[in-house]
């Protein structure tokens, strides 16, 4: 679709943010050949100011290289970014499907449990589910991802609610088709560009909540993270900026990085929308 | 609708949403792995194994679980949350003694943001189009791309460490005893300042967001049209025909980012050692204090459906009209 590419394209906020996330991507995939060594490990003097003792971005309280902790914090941050939303669509879609294609008490009862999600602070559900059920990658993905997906069902329902009375939909009923082939071979794939959308944004809010988690020191133990590094320089600001400075700002990059790419496919998908 | 009617459903509803709550709760204990008569002792009785009988006996953990289920519904009711073995006291008094520090800084956040959001919105959607509306635009997209509590570490990096202007954490100087309740409460204000300021950053950049395109969409509305064709000036239409009419989805938005606004209090109180809920979910945390985190979640729950009672509210007042319909 080359009309879509040119509109993503056109806007400022496409191409900047397309190239931040390419930025952010290299760095992920860069970050085990440019630092072998576990981040975890010392590399130098406790304390080092950035540029000091070989280390770019300085070294944290024990010596280890930030640097090296950036780099590596971006895997995390993507690999959950990404895993979290899937199953937050996975859930989203398919409960924002039943309600929508159902109606009536099923629709009701699902629209109203969602509302109650909503709620919630997802957050302070997201720490309880992490403590409970102890920090791993899977458990924060899951956590997560149970978290997030009220919005992508309420979004997914209303969708599919406006394309199921389209002539097209009903011409695939009258033919004999079953429910779910209706649902996933014509009804799905028309109300899919602002689920999409949403996607993107939950990816970027992931990484947030990601982050907050393992500033609370619920993240995952083998493995560095942003949040991690900025909780554990949090006590010693005044002494060492850089410690808490440097992964906040990779977390900054990456989420307005997802935030204009996700715009600039709003303007893309939805025209109608965009052009309003 | 009647209002009697109304006024049920609404608790009918909260009714409901109390229920759902408390049985994430109870399904969150029973599918934790392993034991949950050690999820409740916090696994710091882990070698005691009379001490684990003892809970498992006072919970009714040996019963069925629908007996388990009954008990637990009666308690939350009762607004038993149970017993924190860490800290050797009954969790609701914990979360009691921490809620009105809690309360006062999202209360302050919150109208801050709003007022915030609003002004800045304003200001933005008026001036349509030029550096002032982009600049604002600009940082409420960074700011909305901040993680709360590394925003907060930068304004204490900058402001107490670098000006040394604020206090960078606690909610009271420790040489308060002498001070009269004018001064006490003047230096619970200045405590407040920077930890209210990044808690609701995120939330003005957002409602600085709608506000700005609500104001430019009733703008080109035929009422304000009329109003500047019979001579009113931009203030007094600004005030009387624009303003009101812009800032209720604002508010419709505000009252659904409640549940939000109490997770963000949660890592701004961390950040600033506010003795909040929020400061004692870290603290459980870090102790792995289930009881003291279940019950937490629960009392966290009901702030944010008050709020949004309050907001609804709010909402009425700004736009008499939803009360009629």
């Amino acid at each position: 679709m080359p009309h879509f590419l040119r509109t993503f394209l056109g806007r400022p906020a496409g191409v900047i943010g397309l190239l931040l996330l390419a930025l952010v991507c290299l760095t992920a995939v860069l970050a085990p050949i440019l630092y072998p060594a576990s981040p975890w490990e010392m590399a130098g003097v406790p304390f080092s100011r950035p540029g000091e003792n070989g280390m770019l971005l300085g070294g944290d309280t024990m010596g280890r290289d930030i640097a090296a902790g950036v780099m590596h914090g971006a895997r995390v941050s993507i690999l959950i970014g990404l895993a979290s939303t899937l199953t937050a669509l996975l859930i989203g879609v398919t409960v924002g499907c039943i309600a929508g294609w159902s109606g009536g008490l099923v629709d009701a009862g699902i629209v109203r449990f969602t509302e109650i999600f909503q709620t919630i602070p997802n957050f302070v559900l997201a720490i309880l589910l992490v403590a409970i059920l102890t920090p791993s990658i899977a458990t924060i993905i899951l956590a997560i991802g149970l978290v997030s997906w009220p919005p992508l069902a309420r979004l997914t329902r209303a969708q599919v609610r406006s394309v199921a009375q389209r002539e097209f939909v009903q011409a695939a009923r009258c033919q004999g088709q079953s429910t779910i082939s209706v649902v996933l071979r014509h009804v799905l794939p028309n109300a899919v560009s602002p689920i999409i959308v949403m996607g993107a944004l939950t990816v970027a809010a992931a990484i947030l909540i990601e982050a907050a988690l393992s500033f609370m020191g619920l993240g995952d133990p083998n493995h560095m993270s942003w949040g991690y590094m900025i909780g554990a320089g949090r006590t010693v600001i005044r002494q060492a900026w850089w410690m808490s400075v440097f992964p906040g700002l990779a977390i900054l990059l990456t989420v307005v990085a997802i935030n204009l790419v996700g715009e600039a496919l709003n303007d893309a998908l939805n025209p109608r929308i965009s052009r309003a | 609708m009647s209002v009697v009617l109304r006024v049920l459903a609404k608790l009918a509803g909260i009714a409901v949403a109390i229920l759902v709550i408390a049985t994430i709760n109870f399904v969150l204990v029973h599918s934790a792995p392993g034991d949950p008569a050690l999820v409740i002792a916090g696994q710091s009785g882990a070698t005691d194994a009379k001490f684990i009988e003892q809970i498992r006996a006072e919970y009714g953990l040996d019963q069925p679980w629908p007996v388990q289920y009954a008990n637990y519904l009666g308690k939350v009711v009762t607004l038993d949350l149970g017993y924190s073995v860490r800290q050797r006291t009954a969790v609701s008094e914990l979360i009691l003694q921490r809620l009105g520090p809690t309360l006062l800084l999202t209360g302050a956040a919150f109208a801050l943001s709003l007022l915030g959001g609003v002004v800045f919105g304003a200001f933005a959607g008026l001036r349509h189009g030029t550096w002032a509306d982009f600049a604002i635009s600009m940082v409420s997209l960074l700011l909305y791309a901040m993680p709360v509590f590394w925003l907060g570490l930068m304004l204490v990096l900058i402001f107490s460490i670098n000006l040394e202007w604020l206090p960078a954490f606690g909610y009271v100087n420790i040489r308060s005893a002498g001070f009269t309740p004018l001064q006490y409460a003047l230096d619970v204000l200045r405590h407040l300042i920077l930890p209210a300021v990044t808690l609701s950053a995120i939330y003005m950049a957002v409602y600085t967001r709608l506000m700005r395109a609500s104001l430019i969409e009733v703008s080109h509305e035929d009422h304000v049209k009329t109003a500047r064709a019979k001579g009113l000036t931009e203030g007094q239409i600004l005030r009387g025909h624009m303003l009101r009419n812009a800032a209720v989805p604002v508010v419709t938005f505000a009252g659904l980012q409640a549940g939000a606004l109490i997770g963000g209090a949660v890592v701004v109180e961390t950040v600033f050692s506010w003795p909040g809920l929020g400061r004692l979910t870290f603290d459980a945390v870090t102790a792995r204090d289930y009881p003291v985190l279940l019950g937490l979640f629960l009392v966290m729950s009901l702030l944010v459906i008050t709020i949004n009672l309050l907001t609804d509210l709010l909402h009425r007042v700004i736009d008499p009209r939803i009360g009629t319909r």
